[in-house]
């Protein structure tokens, strides 16, 4: 648009809305330039079948990618067979349609294969100042490179791909400050957990998060993904995390990030998306690391989180408001009573991957408590990586071994169990520790009970067969 | 889409907070690459006694007359809550929903309804319980889109829509079409655009192809 940027004190979200602000329209929406459309065979292929129904086509294919990861089976020497029974329809029909619109798909086979949220970062698709969207509810994920990165309807997708924008309100701006180290033995994805057990899961509703403050700076990349992961179970509209060296250092190489003087032009860009000073944000949240334990959650939300070891809140202790019919179901769902003990339940089952915390880091995380170890008798422990790059590195890494070793199943790079796609699932009443990001009723099969936690807590829950905290294990005999 | 201006509708009282895509329908429930086939699973994991059989849970409000010809639900609060699947709103559409009055959504599935042609309507929660404990006798409302009122018993709430969404409701419009008629805007915008942040444009000639 013609008419010039604000001036500042701006945030950070601000500048990278006013850099693809194309026009106003009417009812408080903005048309929006978006950067990047990224697509799974879940939702893209019946986007882009029903883009081709209407005889529109894709306005630049270069700028979208699709990958299998939703329905795609794990298991070893897989093939298009799902076991959801009519799945393999969905990956015929995206490898056809993505062949048609000229789409790079990230095909079964294809080493750059994996969940949306863990590819894009690894081949440098995702960058500091782009919009990006995905069909998709985690796609805040990305945020963690300073883009402007959220999840859309089939509808919006299509919408998306036709004319390369998308008509939005713009969302409000929120930022969490946490200050402080956290203390050893805690991850991105307690601090996770205990911000929506602090905010509740509607809690940034609307808003673009961005998470700032020493502790924030002090993540790696892969835990900053993590911690944005969980902005979508606060409702949030994104989230962000200003781009700094570790940023740079992660991009740097990547196959689709920029090389040589393109670089340079694109670092000069990247070092001014940062919050000004004195930005104004419609809500801020303080939280100190040094407050935060290894969480664990105990209901149907992932708001009901709790530091592990305490006991099972009794409703007039919530610190955010449930009904009490609504608190009365997730017990019930869950069995579980108030003031109980949710470390003297014995699990069933033992995940670790999804979006949240499949990545490398995780995997060696959760080997280092699993080496030397068995899970316990009884328990289906099972470890899917996040890509089949990740799956390659931990494998050169010996990780695999580690995990087979301890009695953990080691699949093929998918989204798996994280959610029921109508073939495997761990059972009903199947009590589950997970280290996903939703424990809603049903979401891992039906009637399963999933507790979330860190993939360190996974790894010492499955050592021990019931919940626990991996910094009490006992030393290896 | 059909366009919705006003409609006379039986509304189904489901007063629970955060119905989230997976109840509404659950995720085995979409077998097919369509958008259609979908109104079978609506709230199946509650809509039946036994998923398989299709056994109809006789508790559940949909399969209690008169609401089992409901085009209207009443909900509570944070309804659409979770994944951003817009199966949810299919299922809705095709099963005949044309309208969920409740005290708020999230904000993918809000979204999600308007391109859908199913009205998500905001009322205060007291509002949303009056009219719930209404249709329980009543069970006939009138929305009105023209006046944003809804109107149950002998009483009417006010409601605002954004002017965009009531229009694309009204008049049944697809959004893609309103957007490609400016094509030659974003293709300005791009150009200029790609000389400001050529990194960010991935096609061969690192230029805009709008
Ligand atoms: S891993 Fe789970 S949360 Fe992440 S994209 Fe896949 S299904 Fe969604």
């Amino acid at each position: 648009m013609s008419d010039s940027a604000p001036p500042p004190p701006r945030t950070l979200a601000e500048k990278i809305w006013w850099d693809h602000r194309i026009a106003e329209m009417d009812g408080g929406t903005t048309l929006v330039l978006i950067d990047r459309i990224l697509l799974h065979e879940r939702t893209g292929g019946v986007a882009l079948k029903s883009l081709s129904a209407a005889n529109r086509s894709v306005m630049v294919p270069d700028q979208v990618f699709a990958t299998m990861d939703h329905i795609v089976d794990t298991f070893p020497g897989r093939t298009d067979k799902t076991l959801m029974p009519t799945g393999t329809a969905f990956l015929i029909a995206t490898r056809e349609a993505a062949h048609e619109h000229g789409i790079t798909l990230f095909d079964l086979g294809d080493p750059r294969q994996g969940i949306v949220h863990v590819t894009s970062p690894e081949q440098g698709i995702v960058l500091p100042g782009v919009t990006l969207v995905c069909p998709d509810s985690h796609t805040c994920t990305q945020g963690a490179f300073g883009a402007l990165a959220w999840g859309i309807g089939s509808t919006e997708a299509e919408h998306a791909l036709a004319t390369m924008t998308l008509r939005i309100a713009r969302p409000l701006d929120m930022r969490i400050t946490i200050d402080g180290v956290l203390p050893s033995g805690v991850t991105a994805k307690d601090l996770a957990l205990h911000i929506v057990g602090r905010l509740g899961s509607g809690g940034a509703k609307g808003h673009i998060v961005e998470f700032a403050g020493s502790a924030v700076r002090a993540l790696d990349m892969e835990a900053r993904m993590t911690l944005c992961n969980l902005a979508t179970e606060l409702a949030a509209f994104g989230a962000v995390v200003a781009p700094d060296q570790i940023t740079f250092a992660y991009l740097q190489g990547r196959t689709y990030a920029p090389s040589g003087a393109g670089w340079d032009v694109a670092l000069g860009y990247w070092q001014t998306l940062n919050s000004d000073p004195g930005a104004a944000f419609a809500a801020e949240h303080h939280i100190d690391a040094a407050d935060v334990a290894p969480m664990v959650t105990w209901g149907t939300s992932p708001q009901h989180a709790a530091p592990i070891g305490a006991p099972v809140p009794r409703f007039d202790e919530l610190g955010v408001r449930d009904s009490q019919d609504s608190y009365d179901r997730a017990l019930d769902y869950m069995a579980l009573a108030p003031g109980g003990d949710l470390t003297a339940l014995p699990i069933d089952a033992a995940f670790i991957g999804s979006c949240t915390n499949s990545r490398l880091s995780d995997l060696r995380r959760a080997a280092a408590i699993l080496r030397g170890r068995k899970v316990a008798p009884g328990v289906r422990a099972i470890c899917v990586p996040g890509s089949t790059e990740v799956k390659r590195q931990a494998e050169a890494e010996g990780l695999d071994i580690v995990f087979r070793e301890a009695g953990f199943e080691w699949r093929e790079a998918g989204c798996s169990m994280c959610f029921f796609a109508g073939g495997e699932s761990f059972g009903a009443q199947e009590r589950v520790i997970s280290s996903t990001n939703r424990n809603f009723e049903s979401r891992q099969g039906p009637g399963t009970r999933t507790h979330l936690a860190s993939p360190e807590t996974v790894a010492a829950s499955a050592i021990a067969g019931h919940i626990a905290d991996p910094r009490r294990l006992e030393p290896i005999q | 889409m059909t366009p919705l201006v006003r409609l006379t509708a039986i509304a189904a009282p489901l007063m629970r907070e955060n119905i989230d895509t997976d109840a509404i329908i659950p995720s085995r429930e979409m077998k097919t690459v369509s958008k259609t086939g979908l109104a079978d699973g609506l709230f199946a994991g509650w809509r039946y006694s036994e998923i398989d059989s299709r056994t109809p849970d006789p508790v559940f409000i949909l399969n209690q007359p008169p609401y089992d010809r409901a085009n209207v639900l009443i909900s509570g609060a944070n309804f659409g809550c979770g994944s951003s699947r817009e199966h949810a709103v299919w299922a809705l559409a095709e099963y005949g929903f044309r309208a969920v009055v409740a005290p708020s959504f999230s904000p993918i599935f809000e979204g999600n309804c308007i391109r859908n042609g199913v009205a998500p309507i905001i009322l205060p929660l007291p509002a949303v319980e009056r009219i719930a404990a209404i249709v329980a006798t009543r069970p006939h409302i009138t929305i009105d889109l023209e006046t944003q009122t809804v109107r149950a018993g002998d009483e009417e709430w006010r409601f605002s829509l954004g002017n965009e969404p009531r229009q694309m409701l009204m008049q049944g419009l697809d959004a893609i079409e309103l957007t490609l008629q400016r094509r030659p805007e974003i293709a300005t915008f791009r150009a200029m655009d790609s000389e400001r942040r050529p990194w960010a444009y991935l096609s061969g000639q690192h230029g805009p192809s709008a």
